[in-house]
């Protein structure tokens, strides 16, 4: 009976001070950055990283949790990109509204591919979902209402606007719309980690037929999880969009988004919260660098090392690089 | 009264039937053993009742309510808890987050949760454990893990699949303990057993299945005399 | 539109599903086995077509007579899939036996991108040439002895799988391999065995398309996507299901590109796989 006073009184989360003291740190370093005065090129590799962080966290949220497969994520990258940049050059709509429309459209294709692919075991849904994500790419290179192969150029505004979402002069701004941004997803998705929700999808991932004893409609809590992952990556395609104002189907329904999200929460641990963070700053970098040094045939070698590195860390780390720091010092207290 | 009713259940695989005609009725508060030799269809009766197979045909009524053709999470909704013959716990998480993510069926919030989980942890004896991965556990431990996952959702019907299955002598003692423990609460049970002497220690009723049918239903004293019983089962199992 | 344009894309049609049937049954023929899915069997496909390319460029073979040389080269990059990269994630979740053949298929076609270059390149005047005129419909030689030669060769699976000792050993192996291991069938080389198979169907169905067929780093996209299509379709890991569903697929395709639009031929195979799935998720036909 002690025990169980002693084990009640423990506290839900193990709050490591030091951790959040560092985090913390960082948090105020990430915003006092720009002030010292980044040049443009690390202003946009922290752009790219928390970008990247965010799509991956959006990967993260319907494989990492729930676990199914989603081989096709950058079509809701490339919704939320459209959706921004077409209704600002037809309507003049501003992107901050058109943001949410871009989410609202991906949460609803997430629901219409959900409902018939996620009833089934992994695969169906990972080979819709590669079908998708070129179909998208298909669909929009022959569209001509949003400007077919040629894509979208945003029309520039004269000045920097905040309204409009464009900055000329200084990529700034950018960076601490792209830092909140992931600040938020970041939180929201940690909040969902530690909800009844969250207990639940991480049950469906381990074990479908036991979590459905525990009354938990599986297909439903997988659709959910997906939609909620489209919803978090269709922004940051809308931002991307505002970021570099000329979209085009090869480059926002790119295979490639959809292969580096995986890969960047792979690498870092898949499931794991901190997981796609300690991914993006380590393959966004490499990436950005590559991209520099190796010239024009840094696609290629990108995509070698891409290849390469998902294959050993499936190999001999399942887990990802995460799974190197100790549980207790991230997640829970484990006492014996 | 009457908790569930079982009538003329069917299902065949390809030919072979697996459950041919069973019905039974389970008074509530009670324990129904259910006995038979291995592929007697014991489990594939638990699937059946609790949606995982759907079956050909026949009735599941539970509280006079007809579950026959619902989904295993609605039927689970109902007030139905089951554990699994291969064990099916949830393998990366922690044993108090196993039982939390049944305890979320009746409570909202977080810290309930965790404090009922705790409660029925410590009810089955692993209070200790309640940080360890379930992989971690021994088997003994992940049955008992089961056990309450499947007691947090609160249920009014227990099934339970070969409990004392699996794990070594030492262990069984305490398990058995544990379910009549468990019949204390006031939730119904039924529990697959292959071993008879626990089955006879703990049942109200006994359910001997073989080859898919039903061969006898009654009292242990019953089932103990019963002539096709003894045939086709105990006496294979007395050497075992 | 006459009736004779439509013929034409039926014949058209049920020759490609032939090729798409043979890439499908080396797949499902994995899966069957361990419940994997190659995410590279597009990469692999182009491997053979390319090797067929080399072969014909370099060594002035032609693709008709390499065929036995790619079918070689492609079991044998079975074997070291296997051996290199499969062996180790056989226990491992879904997730990462998906993301791991995932990874292999980016490396494949990236470094094949370095080497190579993206550019498109066509084996000149092979031994099969030209086309035949039936009535009114015209059959391009390569393409029909092609679909031929991958009728013959799935045939030749399917019998191997049923008929043969090694083929009864890979399905017990594929029903379970625990079982099957006491019974003294070692799985780790039957999962070889399997691959080099596997790999070895890409091999002939590539092989025959390097006749004519553009050769380039991303032509196995296409066909990868339509054999992970033919393997649902035909329920995963049935063998004969694949036939029925490759020239499913390959009739959806040319009369979905003749009668709509030819530019959005993924998009009426995945119609189709929407549908089935809706409807008959267990695949069109059972296993085996």
């Amino acid at each position: 009976m002690d025990k169980l006073i002693a084990a009640k009184s423990e506290p839900l989360w193990n709050t490591n001070n030091k951790v959040i003291s560092v985090i913390v740190g960082l948090v105020i370093l990430l915003f006092a950055l720009p002030l010292v005065g980044l040049n443009s090129f690390y202003l946009h590799l922290f752009i790219m990283i928390f970008m990247h962080a965010v799509m991956a966290q959006s990967w993260n949220v319907i494989a990492g949790f729930s676990g199914q497969i989603s081989l096709g994520h950058g079509a809701f990258f490339g919704i939320g990109a459209y959706a921004t940049s077409f209704f600002y050059m037809e309507y003049g709509i501003t992107p901050w509204i058109s943001i949410f429309f871009g989410m609202f459209v991906s949460g609803i294709f997430a629901v219409l591919i959900g409902i018939p692919m996620l009833r089934l075991s992994g695969h169906y849904f990972a080979i819709a979902t590669l079908l998708i994500g070129i179909s998208f790419q298909v669909v929009f290179q022959r569209w001509d209402l949003v400007g077919a192969a040629s894509g979208l150029w945003v029309t520039m505004t004269p000045e920097d606007s905040w309204t409009a979402l464009q900055f000329h002069s200084s990529k700034v701004p950018y960076y601490y719309i792209f830092l909140v941004f992931f600040l938020v997803s970041f939180f929201a998705v940690w909040v969902l980690s530690r909800s009844k929700l969250g207990y639940r999808l991480r049950a469906v991932r381990d074990d479908p037929q036991a979590a459905l004893s525990l009354c938990i409609n599986v297909s439903n809590y997988k659709i959910i999880a997906y939609v909620i992952s489209a919803m978090i990556m269709a922004p940051m395609g809308s931002l991307f969009a505002q970021y570099i104002l000329i979209i085009d189907p090869d480059r926002v329904f790119n295979i490639e988004i959809s292969i580096i999200v995986l890969l960047i929460t792979v690498l870092g641990g898949i499931g794991n919260v901190w997981g796609p963070i300690i991914g993006a700053s380590i393959l966004i970098p490499i990436s950005e660098y590559s991209r520099i040094y190796l010239g024009g045939t840094g696609g290629a070698v990108d995509l070698i090392l891409y290849g390469l590195i998902l294959m050993i860390i499936c190999v001999f780390r399942p887990n990802g690089l995460i799974s190197f720091i100790p549980k207790d010092i991230l997640e829970r207290k484990k006492q014996r | 009264m009457k908790i569930l009713s079982v009538e003329n259940l069917s299902r065949s695989f390809g030919g072979i039937k697996a459950n041919d005609d069973i019905s039974f009725n389970v008074d509530q508060g009670s324990i129904l053993g259910i006995i038979g030799p291995n592929g007697a269809g014991k489990s594939t009766l638990f699937d059946l009742i609790t949606g995982y197979t759907k079956a050909d045909r026949g009735k599941v009524e539970f509280f006079e309510k007809n579950i026959f053709g619902l989904s295993p999470d609605k039927i689970s909704n109902l007030g139905v808890g089951r554990t699994f013959q291969k064990l099916k716990p949830f393998a990366d998480q922690t044993l108090l987050e196993n039982v939390m993510i049944g305890a979320f069926v009746k409570e909202q919030n977080i810290k309930k949760a965790r404090d009922k989980a705790l409660e029925i942890i410590d009810f089955v004896d692993l209070i200790e454990k309640r940080h360890h991965f379930a992989k971690e556990l021994s088997t003994g431990q992940r049955k008992r893990l089961e056990m309450a996952r499947a007691m947090a959702i609160e249920p009014k019907l227990l099934l339970m699949d070969e409990v004392t299955g699996g794990v070594d002598q030492k262990t069984i003692p305490g398990l058995v303990e544990l379910i009549k423990k468990l019949k204390k609460t006031g939730v119904t049970i039924i529990t697959i057993e292959h071993n008879i002497n626990i089955i006879m220690e703990i049942s109200d009723n006994v359910l001997a299945l073989d080859q898919g049918k039903s061969i006898a239903f009654g009292p242990p004293k019953e089932i103990q005399k019963n002539k096709e019983v003894i045939d086709s089962y105990l006496g294979t199992f007395d050497a075992a | 539109m006459t009736s004779e344009i439509i013929l034409q894309a039926i014949v058209t049609g049920l020759m490609m599903g032939l090729i798409y049937a043979l890439i499908a049954a080396g797949l499902s023929l994995i899966f069957g086995l361990m419940e994997i899915v190659n995410f590279a069997h597009g990469e692999h496909l182009m491997l053979s077509m390319f090797s067929s390319f080399w072969l014909w460029s370099l060594f002035g073979l032609d693709p008709l007579f390499s065929i036995p040389i790619t079918i070689l080269l492609m079991a044998f990059c079975g074997v070291l899939t296997h051996y290199f990269l499969i062996r180790y994630i056989l226990k491992a979740k879904m997730l990462i036996q998906i993301c791991a053949t995932f990874g292999l298929s980016i490396f494949i076609r990236s470094i094949a991108q370095l080497l190579w270059t993206p550019d498109f390149r066509n084996v000149d005047k092979p031994l099969l040439e030209g086309r035949i005129e039936l009535g009114s419909v015209f059959i391009g030689q390569p393409q029909l002895y092609a679909s031929l030669v991958c009728l013959i060769a799935f045939v030749g699976l399917y019998l191997f799988v049923t008929k043969t000792e090694t083929g009864l050993a890979l399905q017990a192996t594929a029903q379970d391999r625990h079982a099957a291991e006491v019974l003294g069938i070692p799985s780790n080389k039957m999962f070889a065995i399997g691959w080099a198979i596997g790999l070895g169907c890409v091999g002939v169905a590539g092989g025959m398309m390097a006749n004519y067929f553009f050769i380039f780093t991303d032509v196995g996209i296409n066909f990868a996507l339509f054999a992970f299509v033919a393997v649902a379709l035909g329920g995963f890991g049935s063998i004969i299901g694949c036939l029925y569903a490759g020239i499913i697929i390959g009739l959806v395709e040319s009369l979905g590109g003749l009668l709509i639009d030819p530019s959005f031929k993924l998009l009426y195979v995945f119609v189709i796989y929407l549908l089935v799935v809706i409807y008959k998720p267990q695949g069109l036909f059972g296993r085996y």
